[in-house]
């Protein structure tokens, strides 16, 4: 999965972001320093988008922890991208109760739309899209999710995924 | 009409806000508890209240915080499951995001009881927003005095804290949740020992369900005395139901327990009936891992006794002709559902989700995955639904953890259940793809309670 062009990316970590790290790692008891790894992981990726071999590098190397620590965990969760993404990944529930009000027909639809397939990413790389399991809003279904917020959106028709789609075009989200 | 304990106030302007929250009688809890009360006498009235989790096992919450060790100069720890993945599930969701403050106070008077000074909230990572929503109901509690050091003045300190998962279904499990909090992957602990004796970072740990916790609050404000008076038998108390499929109303529900299955379904108060004019196939009534029941079977039991929301009448029938109240994940399937597809759809969930740790749960979601993928789209064989009871059976019972368990139930009931619709599906290959089976024989069996305009 991993393309070398992407291995070879390098970050910075602003002062910022490892202002939020430290936050972050303050929770825990001393020694205790790895149970910040998936919530700095969340902060990384919502800076860079996804997760560079470098960018879980300097994770490992700040957490005081093995690289391969930092990878297993990475490769293991979903949310986690490890090659980079569409600027909006519109996140699709796949799962039973929105199937059932809907969701085939809207990944259809985004397919359609964006030219794209799951996983793949739009030409002007704004956009790219999957379907995900049952996100906790069977009630509302239809519905999608986008990082690194992950606003979301109930009840999708047709209608609401394009006016969503031209908003992202020109930057509004919500 | 039942009574509202954890809901009452939902609907309240701002109710999301410390100072709303607390005019409605909130953090009443704390105050009891801390200032009048031992966390031996919380634990009492926990107890007394017969509180079974709400996660989806069922376990009586009183007597699991009782099992907490309590060894002198080591820490314990309070961690609140916020994971809910199951499908079919979203009631902690809808908690979270409308009356956050009630399960802050939960973990507040929680906490004291097990005498836990770091508690945390494990909230799955794609609930970003409830993350937020979460942290900001705590620095507001906090700036009260309701956290922190010496809170109300009682001498009890306590920090909380949101953690965020990263996406899996597995963290729901209490002990892959735990290693996933220590910021690993999540892969189910090998028990005993329990988290009771060794969870969080080896210490003595008690896990719960947001509404588990949530519940605690009522339980203490009113006694457990009051709250065993609500619910049927050893089902005490209200349950927060999400509804979701075809139904005319979908949403979060707080029955008391005991209601009928019949009333909660096509009653106004309640889900309305079945969407656009349809009748009901089959519902999955706890979540995606507890047996599907055709219609039939879901309304009244064999013993033609109308089926009630408890945990004892929805398991009447054990895996013959009963199923589970689980996680409390209601999923209604009207006539044009096709069982195949959904079976499929769940099998597929289940092999996503597999930690891959033991080899039963790893390759048998994936056969069954498999499987289901060629029934649905018409390339099925008669023997694939014996092969897939054969694969269920052998995961079942043989793995680390129950998600094997889970991942096999919904397949071997569908087949229980609706074999001559998968049956149809081999024999009808071409026509399985393009059109469904349809209600069969599958339909409730009463008066069709809605009148189809
Ligand atoms: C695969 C799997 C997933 C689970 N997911 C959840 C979940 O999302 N939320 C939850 O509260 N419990 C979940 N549980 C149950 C927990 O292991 C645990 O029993 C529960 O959190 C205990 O809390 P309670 O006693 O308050 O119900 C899951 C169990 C398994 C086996
Ligand atoms: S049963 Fe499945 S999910 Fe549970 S530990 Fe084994 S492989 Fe992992
Ligand atoms: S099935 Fe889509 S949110 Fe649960």
């Amino acid at each position: 999965m991993l393309r070398v062009e992407d291995a070879q990316v390098s970050v910075e970590f602003t002062p910022e972001l490892l202002n939020k790290f430290a936050d972050i790692v303050s929770r825990y008891p001393a020694g205790k320093q790895k149970s910040g790894l998936l919530p700095i992981l969340h902060e990384t990726q919502a800076v860079f988008g996804w997760l560079s071999v470098d960018a879980m590098d300097k994770v490992a190397k700040y957490l005081d922890i093995l690289p391969i620590e930092v990878y297993e965990v990475a490769s293991f969760y979903s949310m986690y991208f490890l090659r980079p993404q569409g600027k909006y990944v519109l996140e699709v529930c796949r799962t039973s109760g929105c199937c059932l009000v809907g969701a085939e027909k809207i990944m259809d639809h985004i397919e359609a739309k964006l030219g794209v397939k799951e996983g793949e990413v739009t030409a002007d790389g704004l956009f790219s899209w999957r379907g995900v399991e049952c996100l906790a809003a069977c009630g509302f279904g239809p519905v999608l999710q986008i990082g690194p917020e992950y606003t979301f959106y109930e009840n999708l028709t047709n209608e609401s995924v394009d006016t969503l789609i031209g908003n992202l075009k020109k930057g509004i989200k919500e | 009409m039942g009574r509202k304990l954890l809901l009452e106030h939902i609907n309240v302007p701002g109710i999301n806000t410390f100072d709303v929250y607390r005019s409605k009688g909130g953090y009443a809890s704390v105050e009891k508890a801390l200032k009048t009360m031992s966390p031996e006498a919380v634990v009492e009235e926990v107890k007394k209240s017969g509180l079974r989790g709400r996660g989806g096992a069922g376990f009586p919450t009183g007597m699991k915080w009782s099992f907490l060790a309590k060894p002198e100069g080591v820490a314990r720890y309070l961690v609140c499951n916020a994971d809910e993945s199951e499908p079919g599930t979203f009631k902690d969701r809808y908690l979270m995001t409308y009356i956050p403050h009630l399960l802050i106070e939960g973990m507040i008077t929680s906490s004291f009881a097990l005498g836990a000074n770091t508690s945390f909230i494990y909230v799955r990572g794609e609930m970003m927003p409830q993350i937020r929503i979460l942290e900001r109901a705590i620095a507001e509690a906090k700036a009260k005095g309701f956290l922190g050091k010496n809170i109300l003045g009682s001498g009890y300190d306590l920090e909380l804290y949101v953690q965020p998962g990263g996406g899996a279904y597995i963290c729901g499990e209490e002990t892959a949740l735990l290693e996933s909090l220590e910021g690993k992957r999540g892969n189910p602990r090998i028990k005993p020992p329990f988290p009771a004796i060794a969870g969080l970072y080896g210490c003595p740990t008690v896990v719960n369900n947001v509404e588990s916790i949530a519940a605690v609050v009522p339980i203490i404000n009113e006694g457990g005395d009051e709250y065993a008076k609500l619910g049927i038998g050893r089902s005490t108390g209200t349950k927060l139901i999400s509804a979701g499929g075809n139904l005319k109303k979908p949403g979060v529900y707080e029955i008391d327990l005991g209601l009928p299955v019949e009333e909660f379904l096509y009653s106004d108060e309640y889900c309305g009936g079945i969407a656009n004019g349809k009748r009901l196939k089959a519902v999955v009534a706890g979540g995606s891992s507890v047996p599907i029941l055709p219609a039939n079977l879901i309304l009244k039991t064999l013993n033609n006794e109308p089926r009630l929301m408890s945990y004892e009448s929805l398991a009447d029938g054990g895996f013959v002709s009963g199923t589970m109240m689980g996680s409390g994940g209601f999923i209604a399937y009207d006539e044009d559902a096709c069982i195949v597809r959904n079976t499929w759809n769940f099998a597929r969930f289940y092999h996503h989700e597999s930690c891959g740790q033991c080899s039963p749960c790893r390759e048998g979601t994936g056969w069954m995955e498999k499987v289901l993928h060629r029934l649905e789209h018409g390339h099925g064989k008669m023997s694939d639904m014996d092969l897939l009871v054969d694969v269920s059976k052998k995961i079942e019972g043989n793995t680390i953890c129950p998600l094997g368990d889970a991942a096999a139930w919904p397949v071997a009931s569908a087949i229980r259940h609706f074999r001559d619709e998968f049956e149809w599906h081999v024999s009808n290959g071409a026509e399985a793809v393009t059109r469904n089976y349809g209600l069969a024989h599958y339909a409730d069996p009463l008066p069709k309670p809605e009148v189809v305009a």
